[in-house]
C-alpha cells in the first residue's frame, strides 16, 4: 500500500496528449500534390505539431487528427506542392 | 531503387495545445528529435510547459519535470548531480529549457550559478521575445521598440526602450564552452547544434529564436518565413562561440530590416507614427552592427 | 562511539551516516558549520556524495528537488532568511511528494535582521506540507535526522521532513553525543527506493498543470497523507528505540503530566529548561508537568487532547507570534482543544524572540502570572526601558 499521492493527477504518462485531437481546431487543412512532392522533408521539419511525414515512395501525408491548419507547410514547400483547402463543415 | 530513410521516433507528441503555427512547439519537437530518448528535461513555467502538460496529459516522450518559473537551471543541476551519483552521466544527458522570461529575467540568477559551476547541462532558451504565456508582456529579450502590453506605443512612447539583453555574451563571460544561437527557420542547423552541445561535458547554452504568431502579430503560416527574415535582416544573427572564439556564422542573403518589421503588428507603430522612420534607422543600425560583429 | 562535539558538526556527521547522494546547501548563520563539515567529509572521501555549492538557498532547494526527483537521497540545511527564500520550492517539493530531508537552525526573521534563535522561520512555512519535527537537544537532533529519512521515504508517506534545532542554543553548544556505527544506520535506514522518478527507461512528466477540476484533490491527498504519517512517525520512533535504545516520544513527549494540574506546553530546546523548573516546583509540592510538542506538523491533536484533558491550567511558552493574530503554537493548541466539555484556561507567553534568553526564573514567573488569571499573547521579558525610549 502506498500513500494517497494523487499520482494520476500529478504524473503524466508519455503519449497521453494524443487523446487530445487538435484537428478540430482548424479551418483550413493542407492537401499534398504527390506529383509535385519531392520528399525533401522540409514540411516535416517545419510542422509544430508533427503532422506531416512520409518518404520518397509514399510521398508526404498529413495526420488530420492533429493538424491545426496553420499553413506553415504550404508556405515552406519549395515545390508549392501543398495547398490549404477550407474545411467543409 | 528509391532509398527511404526511416524518420526518427517522435518524442514530442501531437495533441499539445500550442497555438496553431507556434514557433516554440516546433523548436521543442526539433530539439527532441535531435536529442533522442536518453535525455531528462527540466522546463520553466511558460508557454512550453503550459501547452504540453495539462493534467493528466503530457506531450513529452522523455522524462520531464517542471518545478517553478525561475529554477529550471538549478533543478537541472540537481538532476545532473544525481546522474553522476548513479554513474549514468555519460548515458543520460540533461537539458534545461526556459523562455526568454524564465532565462533572461526571473531565472537569470539560477542560470548564472549553473554556468559558473559548469554543471553538465545544456541550457536552451526559447526566445519569443516577451512573456507570451501571460499575455505578451515585455521581457529582457524584447527587441528595441517592440510593442508589448507593458511597453505599448502611446502618445509619448514608441514601445520598448531597451535593446535585447545579450544573453549569449553573458554565457561566454561565464566561460561556457559552447554558446550558440539558432532558430527554427534553419531546423537542421538547430538540430546539429543540439547534437553537438549534448556531446560536450559541462554547461552549454543555445538561444533559439521562436516567432510567436499571436504575440508578434502575423499570420500563423508565416512562422518559418519570419524566423528566416529575423536572421536575414541581421537582427538575430546565427552563430557559434566555442571556448570564447567565434567559430561559425550562418551566412545569409542580406535584407533591410523593414522586410522583417513590416510583417508584424508589434512594429506597426513604426510605420504609422512619424517618429517611426527614425526608429527604423536605429534598428537598421543594430542590424548593421550585428553583421559587422558576426563575420567569419 | 561517544564524543563531545558541537551540535552542528554532530548533525553533519550523522547526516553523512545516512548516505545522502546529493547535498546542496547555502551557508547562513547559525547553520554554516553543517555545510562546511559536510563539504569536508565529502572532500576527504568519507562520504561518496555530490556536494553542490550553489548561489542561493533557492537554488539549494531546487538542486535537491531535481536530485530527489531523479530518485536519490538528498540533504539540505538552512535557517531564517534562507528558509523563507526557498519557500516557493518547499511548496513544490511537498506538492510533488519528494522525500527531501532538510535541517533548519531556527532563527529570527528580518526585519530587523537578527541571527539569534526563535521559531518564526520554520513556523512561517507550516502550510507547505512538510513534516515538522523539533529537537530538544543535540542527541535528539542527530537521531531525528536518521528517523526523518525513514519517515520521509516510507512509501506510505513520501513527504519532505524539516528537522528543527534552535539556533546557537543547540547548534553551537557542545554535548556528548552517541554516534551509531555505519552498519547500524544502514540496517535501520536501507537504501532509498523511489517510486516513479525521472528515468529514461520510464519517461514520465512531473509538475503538470492541474486545473480547477483536479487541483483540490491533490491537496486532499496531501492532507490525508500527512495525517497518515502520524502512525509512521510513531512507529519509526519506537523502532529507533529498539535499535538504538533512545526514545524522545513520537508525536509528543509528556513529562510528569499524569497527575499534574498545570501543564506547560512548548517545543525545542526550552523544554529542557522547563523540565528543570518543573522538577524544582514538584519538590515544592506543585502538581505540574510538561507537554513537549515534538511533531508540529502533522499537528498531534489527539495526543494533545489526551494529555491536557481534565487539567486545571495550561501555560504555553512560545518563541513566535503571528503578527496580527496569536502565538502560532497557541493557535494549534487551542484549535485542538476546541469543543472540549470543560474548557481549560490557557495562558500563552511570547518569549525569547530574536534570541532573548529564557531563564528558569522567567519560566517560574510566567507560571506564577498565569495563576492569577488567563493571559493571552502576553509578551514576557520586554525591556521596559527600551520600550519607553524606543520612539522618543
Amino acid at each position: 500500500m502506498t500513500a494517497i499521492r494523487a499520482k494520476n493527477i500529478l504524473i503524466g504518462k508519455p503519449g497521453s496528449s494524443l487523446a487530445n485531437k487538435t484537428g478540430t481546431w482548424r479551418v483550413y487543412f493542407p492537401v499534398v500534390d504527390k506529383n509535385k512532392c519531392t520528399a525533401c522533408n522540409i514540411c516535416y521539419l517545419s510542422c509544430p505539431d508533427g503532422c506531416i511525414s512520409g518518404d520518397k515512395i509514399k510521398k508526404y501525408e498529413v495526420n488530420l487528427d492533429y493538424c491545426k491548419g496553420c499553413g506553415i507547410c504550404a508556405n515552406v514547400c519549395p515545390k508549392q506542392a501543398i495547398t490549404m483547402v477550407k474545411e467543409e463543415k | 531503387m528509391i532509398e527511404t530513410k526511416e524518420l526518427p521516433k517522435e518524442l514530442f507528441f501531437s495533441g499539445h495545445t500550442a497555438c496553431s503555427g507556434c514557433g516554440v512547439s516546433l523548436a521543442a519537437r526539433l530539439i527532441l528529435l535531435a536529442a533522442g530518448e536518453n535525455v531528462i528535461l527540466t522546463n520553466a513555467t511558460g508557454c512550453l510547459e503550459v501547452f504540453t502538460t495539462r493534467s493528466p496529459q503530457t506531450a513529452w516522450g522523455v522524462p520531464w519535470i517542471h518545478s517553478l518559473f525561475e529554477n529550471q537551471a538549478s533543478v537541472a543541476t540537481g538532476i545532473a548531480a544525481a546522474l553522476r551519483a548513479l554513474g549514468q552521466e555519460d548515458k543520460v544527458r540533461v537539458i534545461a529549457i526556459g523562455g526568454d522570461g524564465g532565462s533572461a529575467d526571473i531565472g537569470f540568477g539560477a542560470i548564472s550559478g549553473m554556468f559558473e559551476r559548469d554543471d553538465d547541462v545544456l541550457y536552451i532558451c526559447y526566445d519569443n521575445e516577451a512573456y507570451m504565456n501571460t499575455g505578451i508582456q515585455r521581457s529582457g529579450l524584447t527587441p528595441f521598440k517592440g510593442a508589448t502590453t507593458t511597453t505599448p506605443p502611446g502618445k509619448i512612447s514608441l514601445g520598448n526602450q531597451r535593446p535585447k539583453k545579450d544573453l549569449p555574451s553573458i554565457a561566454v563571460a561565464h566561460g561556457v564552452k559552447y554558446v550558440a544561437t539558432a532558430t527554427i527557420g534553419y531546423p537542421r542547423d538547430l538540430q546539429n547544434k543540439v547534437k553537438k552541445a549534448l556531446s560536450i561535458k559541462g554547461s552549454k547554452y543555445i538561444q533559439v529564436l521562436t516567432p510567436c504568431p499571436l504575440g508578434w502579430g502575423y499570420d500563423n503560416s508565416l512562422t518559418i518565413k519570419i524566423s528566416k527574415l529575423a536572421v536575414e535582416t541581421g537582427l538575430n544573427p546565427i552563430y557559434e562561440i566555442e571556448n570564447g572564439n567565434l567559430t561559425s556564422v550562418l551566412t545569409v542573403q542580406r535584407k533591410p530590416v523593414e522586410e522583417f518589421l513590416k510583417l508584424q503588428v508589434r512594429f506597426k507603430h513604426l510605420f504609422t507614427k512619424k517618429e517611426g522612420a527614425e526608429v527604423i534607422k536605429e534598428i537598421q543600425k543594430i542590424a548593421d552592427e550585428n553583421f559587422n560583429k558576426f563575420k567569419k | 562511539m561517544k564524543k563531545v562535539i558541537e551540535g552542528l558538526k554532530a548533525v553533519a556527521e550523522t547526516v553523512a551516516l545516512c548516505r545522502p547522494k546529493v547535498i546542496s546547501a547555502y551557508p547562513i548563520t547559525p547553520q554554516t558549520h553543517i555545510v562546511e563539515e559536510l563539504a569536508q567529509i565529502v572532500a576527504d572521501g568519507k562520504l561518496k556524495a555530490e556536494f553542490i555549492n550553489v548561489e542561493s538557498e533557492f537554488s539549494a532547494a531546487s538542486v535537491v528537488l531535481g536530485a530527489s526527483a531523479t530518485g536519490v537521497r538528498v540533504y539540505t540545511a538552512t535557517s531564517s532568511q534562507g528558509l523563507l527564500l526557498m519557500l516557493e520550492v518547499l511548496f513544490n517539493i511537498a506538492g510533488m511528494r519528494l522525500p527531501v530531508v532538510l535541517c533548519c537552525a531556527n532563527r529570527a526573521v528580518s526585519a530587523p535582521i537578527n541571527i539569534w534563535n526563535d521559531w518564526q522561520d520554520a513556523l512561517t512555512v507550516r502550510d507547505a506540507g512538510l513534516i515538522q519535527l523539533y529537537a530538544e537537544d543535540n542527541q535528539e537532533a542527530c537521531d531525528m535526522h536518521i528517523q526523518a529519512y525513514k519517515i520521509a521515504e516510507d512509501h506510505n508517506v513520501l513527504l519532505p521532513v524539516i528537522v528543527n534545532l534552535d539556533g546557537f542554543v543547540l547548534t553551537h553548544s557542545y554535548d556528548p553525543i552517541e554516534f551509531p556505527t555505519q552498519d547500524e544506520v544502514d540496517r535501520f535506514l536501507p537504501q532509498y527506493e523511489p517510486l516513479e522518478h525521472l528515468d529514461v527507461k520510464n519517461p514520465m512528466s512531473f509538475g503538470l498543470m492541474a486545473g480547477p477540476d483536479r487541483y483540490m484533490e491533490t491537496r486532499y491527498a496531501l492532507q490525508e497523507s500527512i495525517k497518515g504519517a502520524k502512525s509512521v512517525i510513531k512507529k519509526v520512533a519506537e523502532d529507533f528505540k529498539k535499535a538504538f535504545g533512545r526514545y524522545y516520544g513520537g508525536l509528543v513527549e509528556e513529562y510528569k503530566t499524569e497527575d499534574a494540574e498545570v501543564v506547560v506546553v512548548s517545543m525545542g530546546s526550552i523544554i529542557s529548561t522547563i523540565k528543570d523548573v518543573v522538577d524544582e516546583l514538584r519538590e515544592e509540592g506543585e502538581k505540574i508537568g510538561v507537554l513537549k510538542i515534538r511533531t508540529y506538523r502533522p499537528f498531534p491533536k489527539e495526543e494533545v487532547m489526551e494529555v491536557l484533558k481534565g487539567k486545571k491550567r495550561v501555560v504555553i511558552i512560545e518563541k513566535c507570534v503571528s503578527i496580527g493574530g496569536t502565538g502560532i503554537l497557541t493557535a494549534d493548541i487551542k484549535a485542538s482543544l476546541y469543543g472540549m466539555e470543560k474548557p481549560i484556561p490557557i495562558s500563552n507567553f511570547i518569549m525569547g524572540l530574536g534570541g532573548r534568553d529564557i531563564k528558569k526564573e522567567d519560566i517560574r514567573q510566567v507560571i506564577k502570572i498565569s495563576e492569577k488569571g488567563i493571559k493571552e499573547n502576553e509578551f514576557y521579558g520586554l525591556d521596559e526601558k527600551i520600550v519607553k525610549e524606543m520612539d522618543v
